[in-house]
């Protein structure tokens, strides 16, 4: 087990210094410098050499990657341009916003999807099973910005139950510090959390169904049956149990694609998390902010696949890893 | 929109309905085929594709407008959904309609292109190592597992907008080559099992070099697993352009493709919303298509993995 562990975690790392490279390429290939602002105002050139020379953009790429890397080793982020404050201090601002959003669909994403998927392999083939799986591969088509949009024209616009975007109400509560902020919290939080969450649940609920009706198939399902334990428990405890296990891959992916992938929903809904960070950095050329991002995002990706198969070591004993 | 228009767009859905009872009556008699059809969306799906294709082909016919013409930018920007214009016009006076199959094109274009480039990688890299393992296969699925890592979205917006007027071509070229990583470990895979049985030792002995062997023996075997992801890589891929069209970082305005119309619409959603909710209505039936055929496919070519 040890071995395996210290195996994966060297692999992991590997993987992630290999994305920060690439990154770190793309980024600094680039043509232009950070001087050169998208919106066109124009730098004393002073000013641009004085803030090229500032952040060491005028030596060779080597040593900058060097530099960088020896920076990063000692958990040191860089400086943001546009932001002109640390990197780490933005990162800091940005990722619980995004946690909050992420968790909060992400619990709506495997109840609702669990919940469905049982449903329709309960009734498979029924009238309920068809309808509902042509509605989740409908959900699971759109581009989840788009159903974000919409459902801020319906619910945000129209209807006007819920804010059309931002954290919370910034005149009232400048901080989330009292129970009647807190509420405005999860008020603003609902539809952002809603749409990744409908989205997610659609392709859970697909997952759920498939890996259920496998399993409903098998001996111990049917001995289970024959024992005369009523279809509600067998398909609930015994059956669920098992089906369960296909999830966890689906975990594992969903997981970093909720912290990086709500790029697009984040920028629908002003919601200040990672992606909309990640977006501005882009847009500004603000290059140490979009390596951290891009940093951030693999270091979630690594940690989603060892979260899956730690995951399915507690799930099932059977593929419990061997020390190899 | 003129009767002429009308009738073309009739015209289209007889052409997509005969063309998808044409492929029923030819591939629906083999046991494959019938896999197929008993799908109940498959039929449709088919259509859906048929008819949007049929539409973009037929684009000039089917529309009453220019997709770049300003018709009357004084009275008639983010006009609703009216006779002249089915589907309203957009807030800088273009008939949406006309966009939407102009747009068809380029949204169908890209996703298929980027869709062949992705397939054709992953066919190679995943056959190549599935084929030679030891240290080929070791080196190239380490590189597989650092793309799977990568942030797609957030790399490809890096690039274009960092190194300035990204050409659509090469926009495509890295849609699909940044896409392929999946399919890769899919080909290896089944490459892994199908190059242990006895016909190709049999091709192998009989002094068959490895690319004729990977190509015309152990592939071909191997194509379910590619066929399914390159059905769901179009759909990927559409969604993918919609996202970075979105953000102004897809395809450059005023070329209309599906994504950047919902681009254009979003800032007048409260007015009008039909700008941005038709296109976005669009990507989802025909991503919602392609998905499904996907599905039927994967049950027509695999029947032991039934997922019905």
């Amino acid at each position: 087990m040890a071995a395996w562990l210290v195996r994966r975690l060297a692999a992991s790392i590997a993987i992630v210094w290999a994305v920060v490279t690439l990154t770190f390429v793309i980024v600094h290939l680039a043509h232009g410098s950070p001087c050169g602002q998208p919106d066109g105002r124009p730098i004393a050139p002073e000013v641009c050499a004085d803030l090229t020379q500032r952040f060491g953009l005028d030596r060779p790429l080597p040593v900058q990657y060097v530099k960088y890397l020896g920076a990063l080793l000692h958990g040191d982020l860089g400086w943001s341009f546009a932001l002109n404050r640390p990197v780490a201090a933005a990162l800091a601002d940005a990722l619980p916003n995004t946690f909050k959003l992420a968790l909060t669909a992400l619990i709506l994403d495997f109840a609702l999807g669990i919940a469905l998927g049982v449903y329709q392999a309960a009734r498979e083939r029924r009238f309920g099973d068809i309808a509902l799986g042509n509605a989740a591969l409908f959900v699971n088509s759109m581009p989840t910005f788009w159903l974000g949009l919409v459902l801020l024209l319906v619910f945000g616009q129209r209807l006007g139950w819920f804010p059309v975007g931002g954290l919370r109400d910034l005149v009232l509560c400048p901080r989330v510090d009292s129970l009647p902020c807190a509420a405005d919290f999860a008020w603003h939080l609902a539809l952002p959390a809603l749409t990744l969450g409908v989205v997610g649940a659609a392709s859970t609920a697909r997952y759920q169904r498939a890996a259920l009706l496998d399993v409903v198939r098998q001996d111990f399902v049917r001995t289970a049956r024959a024992k005369g334990l009523p279809e509600r428990r067998v398909l609930l405890v015994h059956a669920l149990r098992n089906a369960l296990l296909p999830l966890i891959t689906l975990f594992g992916l969903t997981f970093p694609f909720l912290l990086t992938g709500a790029v697009l929903v984040e920028t629908v809904f002003a919601w200040p998390g990672m992606g909309l960070l990640a977006v501005n950095a882009i847009l500004q050329r603000d290059y140490p902010i979009v390596t951290a991002a891009a940093l951030v995002a693999s270091v979630m990706v690594v940690l989603g696949n060892l979260l899956a198969d730690a995951l399915y070591g507690v799930a099932d004993p059977r593929i419990r890893v061997r020390a190899t | 929109m003129n009767v002429w228009n009308w009738l073309a767009v009739g015209g289209a859905a007889v052409l997509a309905l005969v063309t998808v009872a044409e492929i029923r009556r030819r591939v629906g008699t083999g046991a494959p085929g019938r896999r197929f059809f008993r799908h109940p969306t498959a039929t449709p799906a088919l259509f859906v594709l048929a008819f949007f294709v049929t539409v973009a082909l037929a684009a000039p016919l089917v529309t009453p407008y220019p997709p770049y013409l300003q018709i009357d930018i004084t009275r008639l920007a983010s006009h609703p959904p009216s006779r002249l214009n089915p589907l309203g016009t957009d807030p800088f006076g273009r008939d949406v309609w006309s966009r939407l199959v102009y747009g068809a094109r380029i949204s169908l274009g890209i996703g298929a292109i980027a869709m062949l480039v992705a397939v054709t990688t992953g066919v190679v890299v995943g056959g190549v190592a599935g084929y030679f393992r030891r240290w080929v296969d070791a080196t190239l699925m380490r590189l597989v597992d650092v793309g799977l890592a990568m942030p797609r979205m957030f790399m490809l917006l890096m690039v274009v907008a960092l190194w300035e007027h990204v050409p659509l071509a090469v926009l495509v070229l890295l849609i699909g080559l940044t896409g392929w990583f999946g399919t890769s470990r899919l080909v290896r895979a089944e490459v892994l099992s199908v190059r242990e049985r006895e016909f190709v030792a049999a091709a192998r002995s009989l002094g068959a070099q490895p690319a004729r062997v990977i190509f015309r023996h152990v592939l071909p075997n191997a194509a379910a697993p590619i066929i399914v992801s390159a059905a769901l890589g179009i759909g990927n891929v559409m969604l993918l352009e919609a996202g970075l069209s979105f953000l102004g970082m897809g395809v450059p305005s005023p070329a209309p493709s599906w994504g950047n119309m919902i681009a254009d619409g979003w800032p007048k959603m409260a007015v009008a919303p039909w700008c941005a909710t038709f296109p976005g209505l669009a990507i989802s039936l025909v991503v919602m298509a392609l998905n499904a055929i996907a599905d039927a496919l994967r049950d027509a070519l695999d029947p032991r993995k039934e997922t019905a």
